[in-house]
């Protein structure tokens, strides 16, 4: 067997492997830590079909920082260690069917769909290309995103002073 | 049999290729730790280690590395028991996996990707990662603030680090360190001053320096050792743990400080390069300069953490966020101008 296809088996694997545990894991940090993995395995993939830039940002932006808020959350919502789900099966019937008919879905659309597989084709610079293309074709979406970004976090600033403002005066 | 041994040769080379950075890791790290305590010993007018092996002590972190390995691997009670063993080693591995793109001399680098430094600073994220996992795994209340401060602490830190490497990458062009390092050679500012960043122009002095202090705090040196301050929360992430386990975490440690002071030379410092132009220039040279100019950072942080004392919670996020993040930005603004006005 070829080393990638030794690596890609490795890392979908861990990936899936992960994800099972994130999803059937009775403590909430234990399924945090398990979708590091997840995240990690993703990244691997990534790397295999040489888009080494969106690997490198899904480990930037997921793993280092959506994830570690993500813990912070849990960590100081919960009391950590003793605090564990309490798996009650509630909605059975509705939650079975609704995901049956997903599942179905998933599998037809997988089924008939004509995948056109493309040969990998090696290229060693694909930051130069996102770059002209963010600055240049894609501008606007780019600057919209932006300006998003940058309402949301006055948002937090404003809504985040005011709770210290009351939480002083009273 | 020997078919099979060919068959594999890539794989072997590729092994062979990657345990450079890690031989070199180990030793610097029997280096340090022992250059560290001599360091503390002579700032605090003692001798520091004398005894073992002769002369100077030099053979103190060997002896230590026997001791931890006879060590008890303690697991506590109520410990998260994959989670607790398994912190370490990711650590370990993320500072290691980040020195793949490391120009170590003008012929060796583990891997010449493209995205280099981006992909270094996405690697070392995971270390925030570890540190809290450790932290929580060992169920313990010290550990825990500990991890909580390290992320709290990293993720801000990361920031100004990635807006001062940016800035560099504006006057480089690349974000492959070796062309960074290629673009740094010859001797021409002034007619003799070499052609390393620092010189090229006068806010990438500041960029320095405010990487400088970032790193520092990436790393959990004083003083920014919040996250395992001795003298308030014992030893932070690391109270729970003893022998080898304890060990690979100060590997890691020394590992990162190499690693972050090994970037700084590559972006500011010329890398490789000889600073008498083509004098003592070569494979072999630039492998020793990159080295020098590596540790002696690593140096300055050690000078620094036993001089200064630790900033409170506070004053640490008060330095990023209303000094460090604005001042960082405005200087990447003033970097790209100087930029287009000048080249």
């Amino acid at each position: 067997m070829e080393l990638t296809t030794i690596l890609f088996y490795l890392f979908s694997v861990t990936t899936l492997g992960a994800a099972a545990v994130m999803v059937f894991s009775r403590n909430i940090v234990h399924s945090a830590f398990a979708l590091m993995f997840t995240l990690i395995g993703v990244a691997a993939l990534y790397v295999l079909l040489y888009a080494d830039f969106l690997a490198a940002t899904q480990l930037l932006v997921y793993v280092g920082g959506i994830l570690i808020l993500i813990l912070f959350g849990v960590m100081l919502t919960t009391q950590g260690h003793s605090f564990s789900f309490k798996i009650n099966s509630v909605n059975l019937i509705p939650a079975s069917v609704l995901s049956l008919a997903t599942a179905v879905l998933l599998i037809f659309a997988f089924t008939s769909t004509e995948w056109t597989i493309a040969e990998v084709s090696e290229r060693d610079d694909t930051v130069y290309e996102l770059g002209m293309m963010l600055m240049g074709d894609y501008i606007l979406p780019f600057i919209i995103a932006g300006v998003l970004l940058l309402i949301a976090i006055i948002g937090a600033i404003v809504m985040a002073t005011r709770l210290t403002a009351t939480s002083t005066e009273g | 049999m020997i078919e099979g041994f060919i068959n594999n040769l890539p794989m072997i080379t590729i092994l062979v290729h990657a345990a450079i950075p890690l031989t070199i890791i180990l030793v610097y790290a029997l280096v340090a730790i022992w250059g560290e305590r001599k360091i503390a010993g002579f700032i605090q007018d003692r001798l520091g280690p004398m005894r073992v092996g002769g002369w100077h002590g030099w053979a103190q972190s060997i002896a230590d590395l026997l001791k931890l390995i006879q060590k008890e691997d303690i697991l506590p009670k109520d410990a998260s028991r994959f989670l607790f063993r398994f912190a370490p080693f990711m650590m370990f591995a993320a500072s290691y996996a980040a020195f793949a793109v490391i120009p170590f001399s003008s012929s060796y680098i583990g891997s010449n990707i493209n995205i280099g430094v981006f992909y270094l600073l996405a690697v070392t994220s995971v270390l925030t990662l570890s540190v809290i996992m450790a932290g929580w795994a060992s169920n313990n209340k010290w550990s825990l603030l500990g991890g909580m401060r390290s992320a709290a602490q990293m993720v801000s830190y990361e920031v100004p680090t990635i807006a001062t490497v940016l800035t560099v990458i504006v006057v480089s062009g690349s974000l492959n360190l070796m062309t960074v390092t290629e673009m740094q050679s010859g001797n021409d500012i002034l007619g003799f001053l070499p052609n390393w960043f620092i010189f090229q122009n006068p806010f990438l002095i500041v960029a320095f320096i405010i990487f400088f202090i970032s790193i520092l705090a990436e790393s959990h040196r004083v003083p920014f050792d919040l996250p395992e301050s001795e003298s308030e929360l014992v030893a932070g992430y690391q109270t729970e743990y003893s022998g080898m386990r304890w060990a690979m975490f100060m590997l890691a440690e020394y590992a990162d400080m190499l690693l972050l002071s090994l970037l700084g030379a590559v972006l500011f410092f010329g890398g490789w390069n000889s600073p008498f132009g083509e004098f003592m220039g070569g494979p072999a040279w630039g492998f020793f300069w990159f080295m020098l100019k590596g540790l002696l950072l690593v140096f300055v942080m050690m000078w620094i953490r036993w001089t200064l004392p630790r900033y409170r919670v506070d004053q640490l996020m008060h330095i990023c966020w209303s000094i460090l993040i604005p001042l960082s930005f405005i200087n990447l603004v003033l970097v790209a101008l100087w930029e287009v006005i000048f080249n």
